[in-house]
């Protein structure tokens, strides 16, 4: 049968349509997401930004004999109740160790409690009238204000807000990525290796490969109940430990540089591996100066991937109980540490709204650290992949 | 590259060396291992911090496992890789402290710290309403007593239950089963008043209704304050102390005309209260030096006591003979007997 030129010109119109409906149908979901994205950003910002600042209050410490008992003696009654009491817990602890202090003064800038860093914010706060006057007072006379929060980065958890910072749950995530690691790119590495290289192709490699691809895809939760039954209750590693935490999230990472190994191995072209036995080189010499090097790139890449993808875990590291207080900066591979995500879900329950900021901004910095790690990595393909 | 390769042997060994290494120490430790519910999780965080801060000692670790869970780690043994104490937010059972008596765990001292009342809210945008305890039996329970027979759960409007009350949705959120609020909620707020009536025959009744009414909200209790604020014609349940914390956003509701203020859960007046405890494991006194400076710190006055920090986090302070109970246990580090429980 033959079509005549209006049927197949009708045709061509139907066609373009089509196309150029599902070209607007995928730009909406596009935009759809990047407008989700957006959102989202908008919505941690606004709340995670405040975190960045802190009140802090000038105050006149009077180390008198009662401040050896009860810190807040040494304070100004009217300001007492306005600084944090992580200062004024530590003023009898500190007149035990510098017995000369007895009887100076002392002016300096101090924590002031979280009530009064939510009222200079103008979020909900708890400060009777009264309070609120001398914090106006303190404010125009230049000894109050919001000064940028270096106590967030540079102190462990606490249960007040003003002093809760995210050090400690840094350096757990900065050991325990070093633990998974040490254990994740080694093993995965040589295991690739062998698979795409020395293995025979049989049965056996075949099944090998298929559960690892599965493992690939298995809900994270499940390699924290295997770190537990295996790790913690058959090798009694300590609990809560960064070393428990990165052998759980090392067999997580396993598939996935195991799959990027393979990926970036084969990639590297049979000529070079053909030309290098040619020139009488033995298979473990044609691996490891020519086909490694060569895929390295890929392996780095895949691993980086790998790295950031454990980072955000905290499914898993519960159930090992990496999910603890620590308000102790500590850098240790044995003793009870939290993780970053692990402390923004602590901080996301506590009642005092105080938190609300400390949580966004624990999110942004986990984000600012997994775009830093991503970018590294697509950084590293662009500069050393090679195509053939 | 031989040299390469080399170091990264040695590496590896370095590394297996070490995993091995940590297995199976056993020595005295400075730092106490806390586990157990996570209603008193923020109150003995606030103690362990405070402890860290200005003794010498390492801040202890604390972990929220739940009071079950805590429990369960806490009886698994003695010895350097089980917790020195366990928070609970009810009280032991007798089976778990047999099983601990089983495991050798004999020495274990009773602490109690406080109490906590369970509250049932709403948006601060509706009229305070009053229920009785049979009213909220009525709206959670599966299965209620209609004209003296068990029947699945009719209501869903809470004027159906009783003409005095509002015209709206049953919708209640409220804690998962696995939580300890949820636990202390059954049996408070539905085994005591299912015991008086005659269609149960005197047995107490705890089964949650499932068809809708009453929703699984998750563990994490802001969630439920942040779903009343949107769904305003919704009850929450949760501790006191978010109540406390919100108290623009929310009201709370009085059960059997006492409304849940401090006092009145503090007394035992208010129906669906509490207490809160911990218990101390004495056989780790010699191995864990710090454990009862610890313990000592926590039922000091400062922290427990009537205005104490702890009452600012929303702890509900006992009455002072009480308190004197709890420190003259602590000092005689009195045993607990399966006795003591029956």
């Amino acid at each position: 049968m033959s079509h005549s030129f209006d049927d197949i010109s009708a045709q061509l119109k139907k066609r373009h349509r089509q196309s150029s409906r599902l070209k607007w149908i995928s730009m909406g979901a596009l935009g759809l997401a990047g407008l989700f994205l957006v959102l989202f950003f908008a919505d941690m910002l606004s709340k995670g930004l405040p975190a960045f600042q802190q009140a802090q209050i000038q105050v006149q410490i009077d180390y008198n004999e009662d401040a050896q008992r009860m810190g807040r003696a040494a304070l100004d009654p009217e300001v007492s109740r306005l600084v944090s009491r992580t200062f004024e817990r530590l003023i009898p602890v500190r007149m035990r160790d510098n017995p000369e202090l007895l009887g100076t003064t002392e002016t300096r800038w101090v924590l002031a409690d979280s009530e009064v860093d939510q009222y200079l914010k103008g979020h909900r706060h708890t400060l009777s009238e009264s309070q609120q006057a001398t914090v106006d007072a303190l404010v125009e006379q230049d000894r109050a204000e919001l000064k940028f929060n270096t106590t967030f980065f540079a102190s462990g958890d606490s249960k007040m807000p003003e002093a809760a910072g995210i050090l400690a749950a840094a350096l757990g995530t900065v050991m325990t990525m070093l633990v998974t690691l040490s254990i994740a790119f080694p093993v995965g590495v040589m295991t690739a290796l062998y698979l795409e290289e020395f293995a025979p192709d049989n049965r056996l490699t075949q099944l090998i490969e298929i559960n690892i691809n599965n493992l690939a895809a298995i809900p994270s939760i499940l390699f924290g109940l295997l770190g537990l039954a295996i790790f913690i209750n058959f090798f009694g590693v300590p609990r809560s430990s960064p070393l428990v935490g990165g052998m759980t999230l090392a067999l997580m990472t396993l598939p996935v540089i195991i799959i990027a190994t393979r990926t970036a191995l084969r990639s590297v072209p049979d000529s070079i591996r053909h030309a290098a036995f040619g020139v009488g080189c033995s298979r473990w010499q044609v691996v490891r100066d020519h086909v490694l090097p060569l895929a390295m790139p890929g392996i780095m890449t895949g691993s980086i991937i790998g790295l950031a993808q454990a980072m955000g875990e905290t499914a898993p590291l519960i159930i090992v109980g990496m999910v603890a207080f620590i308000p102790d900066i500590g850098v240790s591979f044995t003793n009870a540490a939290t993780v970053l995500p692990a402390q923004v879900f602590t901080w996301a329950g506590e009642p005092d709204q105080a938190f609300v900021e400390k949580t966004a901004g624990g999110i942004l910095v986990l984000l600012a650290i997994l775009i830093f790690l991503n970018a590294t990595a697509v950084m590293l393909r662009r500069k050393f992949e090679r195509r053939w | 590259m031989n040299r390469i390769l080399k170091s990264r042997t040695l590496k590896t060994t370095a590394i297996a060396a070490a995993v091995i290494g940590v297995v199976g120490v056993a020595q005295a430790r400075d730092q106490i291992r806390i586990v157990g519910s996570s209603t008193v999780y923020p109150f003995a965080s606030y103690v362990t911090e405070e402890f860290g801060a200005v003794t010498n000692y390492p801040t202890p670790v604390i972990e929220s496992t739940g009071s079950g869970g805590g429990l369960r780690l806490f009886c698994n043994g003695v010895g350097d890789n089980t917790p020195d104490i366990t928070n609970a937010s009810r009280r032991i059972k007798v089976s778990e402290l047999e099983r601990c008596i089983e495991n050798g765990v004999t020495d274990v001292t009773e602490v109690k710290i406080g109490s906590d009342g369970i509250v049932l809210a709403q948006s601060s945008t509706n009229e305070a309403i009053e229920l009785t305890l049979e009213q909220l039996f009525m709206a959670v329970a599966a299965k209620v007593p209609v004209d003296g027979e068990l029947v699945d759960n009719p209501y869903t409007n809470w004027s159906e239950i009783d003409a005095s009350l509002p015209d709206r949705e049953i919708s209640i959120y409220g804690p998962p089963s696995t939580s300890g609020t949820r636990d202390a909620f059954e049996e408070l707020a539905m085994e005591v008043p299912s015991e008086e009536m005659e269609a149960f025959g005197g047995e107490g009744y705890t089964e949650v209704r499932s068809d809708g009414a009453y929703i699984d909200a998750g563990e994490n209790d802001n969630l439920i304050v942040q779903r009343l604020s949107e769904d305003t014609g919704a009850f929450g349940i949760f501790g006191y102390s978010f109540l406390e914390e919100n108290p623009d956003a929310l009201i709370g509701t009085a059960i059997d005309g006492v409304a849940p203020e401090p006092e009145a859960i503090s007394a035992g007046d208010y129906p669906i209260a509490r207490s809160l405890w911990f218990y101390v494991k004495n056989q780790h006194v010699d191995a864990v030096p710090p454990l009862y400076d610890y313990v000592d710190m926590f039922v000091s006055e400062t922290m427990i006591g009537k205005g104490g920090y702890l009452s600012d986090l929303g702890l509900i302070p006992l009455t002072e003979a009480e308190r004197e109970a709890t420190r003259n246990k602590v000092e005689e580090r009195t045993s607990l007997q399966l006795s003591d429980l029956q």
